[in-house]
């Protein structure tokens, strides 16, 4: 007797989980966004709490545009701390536990590079907007990953190649010593040769994180090249900049050059200590009319203007969702599918191309100059367009690339 | 090696050996005097250079005033923490007061974070060198920012002037009779506890007035403090705990150390402090100035 009412809950149990696993597969009418990214730490400002908001601002305009689609579409927010340890486990969790159907923002390339690993192995898509290092359509790419809004090899190709060839052809350059920059880096490096400039002493490693750079700005004072080229990005970047105002090497005729802007950092030390610098952005709140509307949408439910990233994740993840609606399934190889080889032009991405041998999303991108405070019409007008750089030349060339599915 | 290079390295690195010199006097001063080991000595920093940025933003009050006032005031709520919650601690164990004050340390940071979000709209506050002090200065070896000279010299002056007032003069006099053998003291109609607290408030204002002076060169953020206090910590260990001669001494040479580290081979910059506090501990277990614990 016990036997069998035990075999019976068991049968019932597997049924049900089963049952719900095949609706799961065959879209059990939710959706589900997981915004994994940083909410408490160094880049929270920039990506974090509205990185989430826009995802839901996207998953709402979703809904009221496709009152066809029949099923909910739901976002959580989930801390990774930038550890790539916690991604990895964040990840697996919100796959397993939360059947999250997809992975977004992703700030820290360490943690994008190890949620990616995770949803490779249980066939999720993830679409990195926040994570710049290249290896994610190279060495490191999936089937599931795809790379939206910038990289660095976009950065140091707009920025190293702006900057070389408006004249500031000797650099020196010092990078945080961990993924990022070290990709960073390299990629400066390469570009700055390809547009016939030099480096004056090898690239130099710094600690991260790291506060006091004075012994740095100190020995490019004394080999005196063109442009002293940052690649810290977030806190230590806001320092370095202090700093090389304090020590005067602008003055000294030794000018800016930095790998990795995001809006909140000028807004930390105040625009006129980054005046002049030159930065590559995919995205800036008043590019254009299109821009400036959703930044004023986006105002009005976060209290503050979008920065590229919060940007990023709102076109990513609408594209996802478009993508689910075309598959008509949110299982992960059916949307993967439906976003290879797609064409679009959004508020956020121009030209947009989601290359289907790497995943990189290509798209324009902008050369930027950061306006001096007298320079600037209204609040947060902080970067003047110098160029615009066509998706097909903003970003690694497939020839290059090492990606193998 | 160039010799040019390792000239301005070590002047260099005299401006962060200031701060550590600062704060490990700090620490050294409430160690050696109350046996508290303050954990909250980092944020109590940040919390100067954020009071700075504060009262410049709420009353519009400019660098010297600041200076002045925030120690102040940071001096004044360490004196209130220490009337209200360490003091119920004296004479249990050490863990106890390294608990409370890593907790309030927590607290502070957040405490932070949220105000300059809400309030100011940044999560790291602007602030500049004072008109004065502003540019550089041509030294003939190095073209170097005013300012910075202005903290070795202020620092230097501080600490020279609480090494006297502690060492040779009747108050330290008080203070170290208070702290060694409080009984007695007290038979001499002296009131104790409020020395306690004023060498409390005074250790922690030396934090306070480090954060000040940090505000134009480093960024002002919630967590400015928790890097360094873990290398001021090593300092204080480097010294000797307790020792207000040694505190400063390691200070200042613990920061050239790591500017010479930084300049010829950057990666041992931020281990350099730990490498040497290692051999430090193997040779003389109670640090470069300390006296082994029976001495006391």
């Amino acid at each position: 007797m016990r036997n069998t009412t035990l075999t019976a809950l068991l049968t019932v149990a597997l049924v049900t989980s089963s049952a719900v696993a095949q609706n799961a597969r065959l879209t059990d009418n939710v959706v589900k966004v997981g915004v994994l990214t940083d909410l408490s730490g160094v880049y929270s400002e920039l990506s974090g709490q509205g990185s989430v908001r826009a995802a839901q601002m996207a998953a709402d305009d979703f809904m009221r545009a496709n009152p066809s689609f029949k099923g909910k579409v739901q976002v959580v927010g989930v801390d990774h701390q930038n550890k790539a340890d916690v991604a990895s486990n964040k990840a697996a969790e919100m796959i397993d536990r939360q059947n999250v159907d997809v992975l977004m923002d992703l700030p820290t390339s360490s943690a994008a590079l190890a949620a990616s690993e995770v949803a490779r192995q249980k066939k999720i898509p993830v679409m990195v907007v926040t994570g710049g290092t290249t290896a994610l359509t190279n060495e490191k790419c999936s089937k599931y990953t795809f790379h939206y809004a910038y990289d660095n090899y976009m950065l140091a190709n707009g920025t190293g190649t702006a900057v070389t060839k408006r004249g500031g052809n000797s650099w020196y350059i010092m990078y945080p010593n961990y993924a990022f920059g070290q990709d960073l880096s390299r990629q400066f490096a390469s570009a700055i040769s390809e547009n016939k400039g030099k480096l004056v002493t090898n690239a130099e490693a710094t600690p991260f994180p790291n506060t006091d750079f004075s012994s740095y700005l100190l020995k490019a004072q004394g080999l005196k090249p063109k442009i002293f080229g940052t690649m810290q990005a977030g806190a230590d970047l806001v320092n370095v900049v202090k700093q090389y105002n304090e020590f005067g090497l602008r003055q000294q005729g030794i000018g800016l050059g930095i790998g990795l802007l995001f809006e909140t950092d000028v807004a930390a030390l105040g625009q006129d200590a980054f005046a002049g610098a030159l930065a590559t952005v995919p995205w800036y709140w008043n590019l254009d009319q299109r821009a400036r509307d959703f930044a004023a949408k986006f105002e009005k439910a976060f209290k503050k203007k979008p920065t590229f990233a919060q940007a990023g994740v709102y076109s990513a993840t609408m594209q996802y969702l478009q993508a689910v609606a075309r598959a008509r399934s949110d299982n992960g190889d059916a949307v993967v599918k439906a976003l290879e080889g797609y064409r679009f032009s959004d508020f956020f991405a121009r030209n947009a191309y989601i290359r289907p041998q790497d995943h990189r999303v290509i798209l324009d991108v902008y050369t930027v100059q950061v306006k001096s405070r007298a320079q600037s019409k209204e609040p947060g007008d902080i970067y003047a367009k110098v160029a615009t750089i066509p998706a097909a030349r903003a970003f690694q060339p497939l020839s290059e690339s090492k990606c193998k599915f | 090696m160039n010799t040019q290079l390792l000239l301005i390295q070590v002047f260099n690195g005299l401006v962060n050996g200031a701060f550590y010199a600062l704060l490990s006097l700090g620490l050294a001063v409430i160690f050696g005097m109350l046996r508290i080991v303050n954990f909250m000595h980092g944020a109590l920093y940040m919390l100067g250079a954020f009071t700075a940025f504060a009262l410049g933003q709420a009353f519009g009050l400019g660098f010297w005033p600041s200076l002045l006032l925030a120690p102040l005031l940071v001096g004044a709520l360490g004196m209130l923490l220490e009337r209200t919650l360490l003091s119920r601690l004296y004479g249990l164990d050490h863990s106890y007061n390294l608990l409370l004050t890593f907790g309030l340390t927590l607290l502070t940071q957040d405490l932070v974070k949220q105000v300059m979000l809400s309030r100011f709209d940044v999560s790291s506050a602007p602030f500049t060198p004072p008109a004065a002090l502003a540019g550089v200065v041509n030294l003939g070896f190095v073209i170097f920012p005013k300012y910075r000279l202005f903290v070795i010299a202020l620092a230097l002056a501080v600490c020279l002037i609480t090494w006297f007032v502690i060492e040779r003069t009747r108050v330290g006099a008080t203070i170290r009779a208070a702290t060694e053998n409080p009984g007695v003291t007290r038979a001499f109609g002296i009131n104790v506890g409020r020395w306690v607290t004023g060498v409390f408030g005074v250790g922690v204002a030396l934090a306070g007035l480090a954060g000040v002076l940090a505000a134009p060169i480093y960024s002002v953020e919630p967590y400015m403090g928790a890097e360094l206090i873990i290398t001021t910590f090593a300092v204080v260990v480097i010294g000797g705990m307790g020792s207000i001669l040694g505190s400063v001494v390691t200070g200042f040479a613990v920061g050239v150390l790591s500017a010479i580290g930084a300049a010829f081979y950057p990666p041992i910059a931020n281990t350099l402090v730990f490498i040497l506090m290692a051999v430090v501990l193997l040779v003389r277990p109670s640090g470069l100035f300390g006296l082994p614990e029976g001495a006391r």
